[in-house]
Parts: C-alpha cells; structure tokens; sequence
C-alpha cells in the first residue's frame, strides 16, 4: 500500500462539508446556501408584471368557469321573445343585456366561458399526452422510430389545424369532449417536437448512462429519469396550447360546427351576430371580447413561464 | 490464489461516420483498435491516454454501456461481448461505473436518497423497511452524513456529488468498478480525498478497479498495473514499480517527463513531442506512434508492431524491443 | 446546391405520400363512407347504393381505391361534385385566384409591417416603442381572426361606411379595380393581424440575435452608417430564419383565409369549403384539404431552397 497523499482536512471522513464550505457555515446550522431553484424561477416569472396579470387573470377566470352557476343571475337557456335585444346597461335585472331568444347575456358569458374553457383544458390535456408520448418515444429510441414518428408529425403539420377540424368536426357527433379531442389530437405536433429535442439533449448525460448501467428498464429510464427533466417546456406549451385551443374552439363553433346550441360557447353565440349587427352590436362584441381576454391572458403567462424557467429559451 | 475477474481479448469499437443522402458510412473512428487485459480480483488496473486515446470508450466497453465491435470480453469466467440487455441485467450488479463529470451523473431531480434506492429498486435488494436504512448506511460508507438523503444534487459540491455517485455505484454490492477519470473534474485536495476513499472501500469490500485518467500521478498513486493507451491500442502495460522506473515504450517516456517534479532543484529532462495527435479516423499505418516518435526507425512505418512480453510481466508493443 | 435541392424533393415525396395516406383515410371515417349523401338519404335504395358503389368503385379493395384515388389526384382527376357532377379540380380551380389575391396581399402586407416594426424593436430594444411593440404583437395574436374582422365591419363599414362590407367587388357595378381595392382593404388587413404579431417578433428576435454578434460591431467600429449596417450586414444574416417563418405560416394562412373569407363573403376557396361543408360534398372537400397540404409541402420547400441559396451555411450542411 503506497502512502496516502496528504489530504487538507484529515477528519473528513465523518463531516459533511469538506474544505472551504466547512469554515464558512458553523456546525449543525441548516444549509439554505443555494437558493431553491423554484424559488428562483418565482422571482424571475414575478418580474414579468404582464405575466403575472395574465396569471390572475386566468384564476379569476378559471373560478368563473367553475362557479359560473353561482355568478350568473339567470339560467343562461331561459328564453323569453318579450324582451329580445335589450342593450347592456339599461336594465338592472339584465345588466348586459339579452340576445336575439331573449337569453340574458351576461349569464351566457359565464356557461360560455365554462364551456369554452373546459374544451381549452381538455383539449390541452389530450395535446399534451399525445405530444409527450410520441416526442418520449421518437427521442428515447432514435433511429427507425424517430424516422417514422417524426415523418408522420411532419406530415400532420401540413393540413391546415382549421380545414382539418372542420372536416374531422362534420364527421363526428359534436360534444363538448368530442369537440375537445378533436382539437387536441390536430395540435400535439410542436408539443412532440420540442419534447424529443429535449429528450435528446437529456439522453446524453451522464446520469442516463448511469440508469443504464445499473439495469434500468428502458421504461424506468423513459418515465422515472428523462420525463421528469423534460417538464418546464411542457408546462410552458401546455399553457399556451389552452390559448390555442380557445381560439380553434370560437372558429369552429362561431362557423357553426363547433359546440351546438342551445348550449353556448363563446364561439357560437357569435354565430349569429354579424346578422344583428343593427340590431344589437354588443351581441358581437362582448363574447369575442371575452375569447380575446381569455387567449390574451393564457398567452401572456404563457410566455413568462417561458422566461421564467429558462431565460435563454428562445421565442 | 487471485483470480482473474475480467479478461478482455482484442476489443475493439469503431463508429461509423455517415454523410450523403442516404446516411451512406463513409469512414469510421478507430476508438478502440483491439486493446487485451486481464484484471485481478482486489486489484486496479490503471489505464492512461491522452484525450482522445480511447480509454473512455475502452471502458464504456467493457461494461458493455457501449457495444463492441469485435473482441471478446470475460467477466468471471463468462463471456459477455455478445449478451442482450436483458442477459446483462444480472451482471450490472456485479460491474459499476463512476463518472467524470460529477455535474451531470446525477439526475438534478430525484433527491439524493432516490438516486442511491434506483439500483436498490432495480435489482429488489432490499424490502421497503429497510431501504432507508441501507441508503444510510451507503451514504456514511463514503463519508456523508445520512440527512443528505432529503437533498438534491445541486446543493452539493463536486467532491460531495462523486461521493454520492460512489455510494450509488456500491449500492448493489458490485465486484469490478470502472472509475472513468473519478477525479479529474475536482480540485487537486478534493482529488486526494475522493481517491483515498476509493482505496478504502477496496480494502474493506475487496473491490476490483480500473481506473481510466489522463493524470499520471493520480495513476501512480491507486493503480497496481498500468496500461498505456494511444490511438485506440496499448502501447505498453506493466505493473506500477516497472512503468515508473523502466518505461520502455517512446511514448510513455514522453509522457512520463511531463509530470512535474515537486522539487525547485531536480531538472527534468522533459521528451516534447512534435506534431499533434492523430485522427482516430485515419490512424497512421505501422506504428500508430512512428509520426511522433524520437525513435523512430526502418519498420516502424511499415507493420504495427507485436505486442512482447518482456520479463516481470512487462508488455510493450515497439520495434525497439 | 443541386444535390440539395435533390435531396429536400426526395423529403418532400413521403410527405406528399403520406398526406395522401391521411387523406384517404378520412375520407373513409366519414359516416356513411364517401357515399354519405346517398346512403343517409332514406329514398335511396339499398340496392342503389350497391349499383352506386359499383359505379365509383368502391367495392373494390381499399389500397387498390387507395391507388385509383391517389393517381387521380396526381392526374387531375379529382372526381366530380355531388350535387351538378362538375369535376372537383374546375370547381376549386376557379376560386383559386381570389384566395391567392387575398393571401398573397396578407402575406405582403405582414412581412412590411412586421418586419418594419420587429426591426425598430430590436434595434431599439426595451425602448417604450419595443416595449409597446412587444406587447402588442402578444395582443394581435389572441384576437379571434373572425371577431376581428366583425368588429372591423361595424366600424368601418357599418359606422363610418367608409369600407365596403363584403364581397369582392359592388354588386352591379362595373368591375374595376380601384373597387376591387376598395374590397380588398378590409379582409386583407383583418387576415394580417395576426402574421404581422409572428412577423415582428420573429424579425426582433433574429436581429436581436446578429446585431450582438461581433462582425456588427467591427462595421459599427469601422463607422459605417446604421443604416447601411443594418442592411448589407445585419439583414442578410437575420433573414434566413425568417423565410423559414414564411414557410411555417402557410397552414396557418389558409386557415386564417377561411375564415376570413366567410366574413367577407370573399369568393375564394374558404368560402367553398364552408359551403361545401354545408351541402356535405366530400369530394370537394378532400380536393381542398389536399391541395393545402400539398400547398404547405411546397412552399416549404420553396422556402428551403431560397434559403439555401442565400444561406450557404444551410448547403453544407
């Protein structure tokens, strides 16, 4: 046995802390000495002030969605021929007045909001799964399959997301879910991308060799090491992607394809305004109104998170 | 008796470069150019290079994280150059690697703890009640207390992070650990610490080692046998009292008289090289050595040289012997 | 640069392939098949629609339809509409150059403007005009195109009357093309918005990217003029990603033409698809949802080889 080198702190093989960091922090005090990276990432998404108002503002409309049934005054499918086109802010009992059945406005925002944001949420869901697991797949395993899954993501990224919802939306019965899937399953496309570009940056680390090498199942290393370090562009697309799915859900239901009355959506009760546009023009601008706050908001914190979790990501 | 744990006979690895329209392979990397050793059980094989000599993917190789090209590789007595990755699960347990770079050999977001149970888990080592436990005990085996457990690796230092790494390759017991330049990403202190520990541990679990560096002092102090690479093949392997006073291959003498004498008063007679090291993908005929060689004479460019076995086990490859 | 161009036609074919291969399919996830208009139609007979079937040859194997419908498509032959029996290709042929005119103006007019304003951005970054320009664009980009343009018609149409509201020139009157103009001004900005938000911000940040770069700072050093900086050195290099947008926002421009189009009463392809929709005219509507899709392989291919040409980084690669 040769001699052993001379080590700077001989006692070290019972303390934590080696070298410099011993003398710097006292014995037994906790160690808050690198700053949480979470913490750091909600200091750098607060600085965005337009993202963090877009981020309430999608709470506040979230609850509204929620609860729509204990904001809206009056059962949104209510219909009255009466007391057609009341304009906003002349009627105590209809604030925003009513539509061209008699419907009040203001309680058709709230269930068209609520309608209209489920199909958003859910649509993002099926987007996101779908993306993660062909971008996992094509990224994980490389090669043939890569080929395969990335020429059919190329191909699908040709149709136009508006003709092919249209023809997909004819074909089926139109329900909210159904509507939902629709959107979902036409806009995986970027999600897989830029989920295997970053499965195939992860894939080069050391630590994934090192899965390998201790037996992993390519499973455990796909679901347990690469996924969880493939999240921050996800939650980033996944906001963005409700924006997204907002807008695609006001185009096919204001075409009339889309959500079917008498249930409304933000997107069909526009349907008709272009016809009332002398009548009641608030009939057009309100809901839209609301579509344009609701993506805006989305987008807005859609793109701090973007900064928030890595500055050098760029647009 | 020692026996011999892993017996290696002409490994080699070349990657093919494609280009064109069709990915057609147009050339190929002469990583590893058919490298053979054997290794004692409680042992350390060191093995040596420049950047580039392919020591790295030699013992990527070995472990088979990487396939081979040719070659036969014997651990125990079993031949394993050609086992799916199912076949080699049961052999992971016995052979483990540690990383260079102690920054990204650990996933940034599993805890500590989580990283050292993934072996524990893959291999169903130990029951639920007694995974904590374990992890503990590895954890004070490498000199770091058991609370690191709730902690992510980003909050420790590099030394700290090879130590966890360490710890994660013991956790399933293994017999031949491959230690892929360990310290060459630490401070020189932090160096001595972490190989003083790796001398340690084999004592006391009776660990094989090969220990692949570029710096030779760090080779001089761990390894028994020493291997030379250069351009994908061994150009000398002795054991460590002969390669340090008898280095009878060119290039080890160069190599040799570049590490620096820590006293003012020794001069060194320092052997520069001309040239740069050549491409792996068009290594130079003969002696892959001959374009830099002070030596350098009839033969050398014409046929690689025979690898001889000289007295005391000293085996050289060169025209000079 | 042949061998290029060679190559991005060979990644281009399976693309078409397989656009055809989805095509296809739908069509046949249709309910009621590519006959819906007759086999939902109770008057028709069960043995009708066999002899229907065996007209248009649709008992026989599906890749040998497959085949039969894709050379088809290749030839020209796209089958004839439902409802008239006029071939699909004259149907969707003629309204071709209106949604061209509208999507070509649109096009135009968001590379100017965005480009204009990413420019101004990106050399006055975090200026209030940035600032201002930034946020704006992330505005533009979540209006709903339809709403928009609805909200474009009753201000200037229904107000101010200073627009036409629709249509592609005055009923009744002569077609000239200052009327046409007239027509034009209001879809074409409507469809615009949007691509003039991608545009600026994509312009920004590409610039952003090369002005830091230092051969930019030698020309400043050298005293050349910003101007001249910015357009012999700056723009050449910061142009490349941007024809790649080009390429990246032709599905986008047709969907947003659609829409657009139904507005405006335009008489253009999205207006057809909208009525083809209606009346369930399949034939029609597969014609058109592969004319885009092969539109979109296209012009992406187009934009790789302008990019090539002006890029020879992208050649070698």
């Amino acid at each position: 046995m040769a001699q052993r080198h001379p080590t700077r702190n001989e006692s070290t093989c019972t303390t934590e802390l080696s070298g410099d960091e011993a003398q710097a922090i006292p014995a037994g005090a906790p160690i808050h000495y690198f700053e949480s990276q979470t913490r750091r990432i909600w200091r750098r998404f607060l600085r965005h002030h337009l993202a963090v108002i877009g981020g309430c503002v999608v709470l506040l409309l979230l609850s509204m969605a929620m609860f729509a049934n204990l904001f809206a005054p009056h059962d949104p499918l209510s219909l009255d021929t009466q007391r057609r086109f009341i304009p906003p802010l002349t009627n105590t009992s209809f604030v925003l007045g009513t539509d061209e059945m008699g419907r009040d406005l203001l309680s058709r925002l709230f269930y068209g909001g609520r309608i209209s944001l489920v199909v958003g949420l859910t649509a993002m869901f099926a987007t996101i799964v779908t993306g993660l697991l062909i971008g996992l797949i094509a990224g994980f395993y490389g090669g043939r399959v890569d080929n395969v899954l990335m020429r059919f993501t190329d191909t699908m990224l040709c149709f136009p997301q508006v003709f092919l919802l249209l023809v997909l939306a004819a074909f089926i019965t139109p329900t909210v879910i159904s509507i939902a899937l629709i959107i979902g399953l036409t806009s995986w496309m970027e999600v897989a991308r830029i989920i295997r570009a970053q499965i195939q940056y992860i894939k080069e680390q050391d630590f994934i060799q090192a899965a390998f090498a201790l037996g992993a199942s390519e499973f455990r290393i796909m679901f347990k090491e690469l996924l969880p370090n493939a999240l921050a562009p996800v939650l980033v697309s996944a906001t963005l992607n409700v924006a997204n799915a907002v807008l695609m859900e006001s185009y096919i239901s204001f075409l009339g394809y889309g959500i079917q009355p008498p249930l409304a959506s933000w997107g069909n009760m526009l349907t008709n305004a272009q016809s009332y546009f002398d009548l009641a023009p608030w009939l057009a601008i309100l809901p839209g109104l609301m579509i344009t706050l609701t993506v805006m908001s989305f987008n807005f914190l859609g793109d701090g998170l973007r900064d928030a979790l890595d500055p050098r990501l760029r647009m | 008796m020692v026996r011999t744990l892993l017996e290696v006979s002409n490994l080699v690895k070349y990657f093919p470069i494609k280009r064109g329209l069709f990915s057609r392979v147009v050339g190929k990397v002469h990583a590893v150019d058919g490298i053979s050793i054997q290794v004692q059980e409680g042992r350390t094989l060191g093995i040596v290079g420049e950047s580039g000599c392919g020591k790295t993917t030699a013992g990527k190789t070995i472990l088979k994280l990487i396939e081979p090209t040719a070659g036969t590789i014997r651990y125990d007595g079993n031949d394993i150059t050609a086992f799916s990755r199912v076949q080699m699960k049961r052999y992971r347990q016995q052979m483990q690697i540690i990383f260079q770079d102690p920054f990204s050999s650990l996933n940034p977001r599993h805890t500590v703890g989580a990283i050292i149970a993934a072996p524990l888990e893959i291999h169903h080592l130990v029951e639920s009640a007694e995974k904590e436990d374990r992890i503990a005990g590895l954890l004070r085996k490498v000199g770091l207390s058991a609370t690191v457990m709730r902690r992510y690796p980003h909050e420790f230092s590099g030394g700290q992070r090879q130590r966890i790494g360490i710890a994660r390759a013991l956790a399933v017991n293994p017999r031949l650990v491959v230690g892929d330049e360990p310290v060459s990403a630490l401070d020189v202190s932090i160096q001595a610490q972490i190989l003083n520990l790796m001398e340690d541990l084999q004592d006391e679990l009776g660990l094989t080692y090969i220990m692949i560096a570029h710096d030779l002092s760090v080779i001089r102090h761990i390894a028994d046998k020493i291997a030379v690479m250069y351009l994908g093949k061994i150009v000398e392997m002795a054991s460590r009292t002969e390669l340090y006073h008898n280095p009878l291959h060119p290039y080890t003498r160069a190599l040799l008289s570049a590490v620096p004498i820590p006293d003012p008063e020794r001069e060194r007679q320092r052997i520069i090289l001309k040239g740069d090291v050549p491409s792996p993908i068009n290594p130079p005929t003969g002696c892959r050595f001959h374009p830099r060689c002070p030596q350098r004479f009839e033969p050398c460019d014409q046929m690689e040289p025979e690898t001889k076995t000289l007295a005391d086990g000293h085996d050289v490859a060169c025209y000079l012997y | 640069m042949f061998q290029f161009i060679i190559k991005r036609l060979l990644q281009a074919i399976p693309l078409l392939i397989g656009v055809s291969v989805i095509g296809f399919a739908m069509m046949h996830l249709a309910p009621g098949g590519p006959l819906a208009v007759y086999t939902l139609n109770p008057t028709i007979t069960a043995q009708d629609i066999e002899r229907i079937k065996h007209v248009f040859g649709l008992d026989q194997p599906i890749y040998i339809q497959y085949l039969k419908w894709a050379t088809g498509m290749f030839t020209g032959n796209w089958g004839n509409t439902f409802f008239g029996g006029r071939p699909v290709l004259d149907v969707i042929l003629e309204r071709i150059p209106a949604t061209f005119l509208l999507m070509g103006s649109g096009m135009s007019l968001a590379i100017v403007i965005g480009m204009l304003i990413g420019i101004l951005g990106a050399v006055r970054r975090y200026s209030v005009f940035d600032y201002l320009a930034t946020t704006g664009a992330m505005v533009a980009l979540s209006f709903p195109t339809f709403w928009f343009g609805l909200m474009a018609i009753f201000i200037f149409a229904l107000k101010l009357g200073l627009l036409p509201s629709g249509g592609m020139y005055t009923l009744g009157g002569e077609e000239g093309v200052l009327d046409l103009l007239r027509h034009l001004i209001l879809p074409t900005v409507v469809l615009a918005l949007v691509l003039v938000a991608q545009w600026s911000r994509y312009t920004r940040s590409s610039f952003l990217e090369v002005i830091h770069q230092d051969y930019i700072r030698t020309a400043k050093s050298k005293g050349l003029s910003d101007f001249r900086i910015l357009f012999r050195h700056a723009f050449p290099n910061a142009v490349a990603p941007l024809i790649a947008l080009a390429g990246i926002q032709l599905p986008w421009l047709f969907s947003g033409a659609l829409v657009t189009e139904t507005i405006f009463g335009w008489p253009g392809i999205g207006r057809l698809f909208v009525d083809s929709l209606t009346m369930k005219e399949y034939p029609v509507l597969m014609g058109m949802v592969m004319l885009t899709a092969a539109a979109v392989i296209i012009g992406n291919l187009l934009a790789d080889v302008i990019n090539a040409l002006i890029d020879p980084r992208i050649r070698l690669e």
